[in-house]
């Protein structure tokens, strides 16, 4: 599918702590054949970038609140001028808490209710995909797919009135679910309000889920349903009308 | 002059604290049975440079919205004074 030379590029940030960047540049790089390169917090430019990735770990060593310090680095200020001109970004685990902390998306991440770190796979019900076919075009509405989680803080907390416009606006994209699809106290690893586990941004370029993606993307390593996000990517970026060159930076 | 903020940082009303109710299972298997609340929070010690009290006190509110509290869960409030024990040294060395 992909055309020689249309190789989608993706930047992955690496802040001091962070855990996943090697997973999604194998991912990346090994298992599709993109260009990918890690982007120190440090740095204030992205380069020439299709879509950003915010991967998981312990940005900062997640002093004070995850993701608070994260949210001020260098870095930060060109991830969220990409944001916001439309360009798409992905916040797994770590990644969605900075995500919330910059304000991409609303609402926070907290301390699991049972207070334990959760490391196991997760079965997640997919509803509103259309809402960010940027990220979700390659999944189907009411599907089940199979992710790992790997959090100690990943309660997904917002005030009500929030919580309802993001379900009015299909804004709730995945949710913990059973095997079935049924989204259940017991299916929901750390008690998150209403079993979210991930969301977009009204624009539907930026999402932020708790579950990891990049940990399932080949069978060897005992699912791939995470690659259907990035291969949801890649067809986006084939599809729309002006694939525009993008630099974006904070200077 | 330099001066000495207190700063607490407590979880809203309504947001459920599993640490606090952790805390306190553990108080009431202690014997203290009454113990019917306890909610978590930090307390963050922050010394520092300003001209006065006005300016002291709008400095450590700036710090609290920027960084030190998240308002969707969080509550942050403080206490300010005059590090009176540097004072005292700078004027006698």
């Amino acid at each position: 599918m992909t055309i020689l030379g249309a190789r989608p590029r993706i930047a992955v940030a690496v802040f001091p702590g962070t855990w996943s960047e090697r997973d999604f540049l194998h991912v990346a790089t090994e298992v599709l054949g993109w260009q990918a390169r890690p982007v120190w917090h440090a740095e204030r430019d992205l380069g020439e970038v299709d879509a950003v990735v915010l991967p998981g770990g312990f940005a900062h060593g997640d002093h004070l609140r995850t993701g608070a310090i994260a949210r001020f680095s260098p870095i930060m200020e060109a991830v969220e001028a990409f944001a916001r001109s439309g360009g798409p970004v992905i916040g797994s685990c770590n990644g969605f808490q900075v995500l919330t902390e910059a304000g991409l998306l609303p609402g926070a991440l907290m301390r699991n209710d049972h207070l334990e770190f959760r490391c196991d796979w997760q079965e997640l019900r997919v509803e509103s995909p259309s809402s960010a076919p940027v990220w979700l075009g390659e999944l189907q509405e009411g599907e089940v797919i199979r992710l790992p989680i790997s959090h100690g803080e990943g309660r997904y907390v917002a005030d009500p009135a929030t919580l309802d416009e993001l379900e009015r606006a299909g804004r709730v994209v995945l949710r913990y679910a059973t095997a079935t699809g049924e989204v259940t106290d017991a299916a929901n690893p750390n008690g998150s309000d209403r079993g979210i586990a991930g969301i977009v941004n009204a624009a539907g370029n930026v999402l932020g889920l708790m579950p990891h993606p990049e940990r399932a993307a080949e069978t060897e390593v005992g699912g791939s349903d995470g690659l259907r996000l990035f291969r949801s990517l890649e067809r986006w970026l084939q599809e729309r009308p002006a694939p525009a060159e993008r630099r974006v930076s904070s200077s | 002059m330099r001066w000495i903020a207190e700063v607490h940082v407590s979880l809203r009303p309504g947001i459920a604290d599993p640490e606090g109710q952790t805390i306190g299972s553990a108080l009431r298997s202690l014997g203290y049975a009454s113990v019917d609340e306890v909610r978590s929070g930090k307390l963050i010690r922050i010394g520092f440079e300003a001209a006065g009290p006005d300016e002291a006190e709008r400095a450590v509110g700036d710090m609290c919205r920027r960084l030190l509290a998240n308002p969707v869960m969080e509550i942050a409030t403080w206490d300010v004074r005059a590090d009176e024990q540097q004072d005292a040294e700078g004027v006698n060395p």
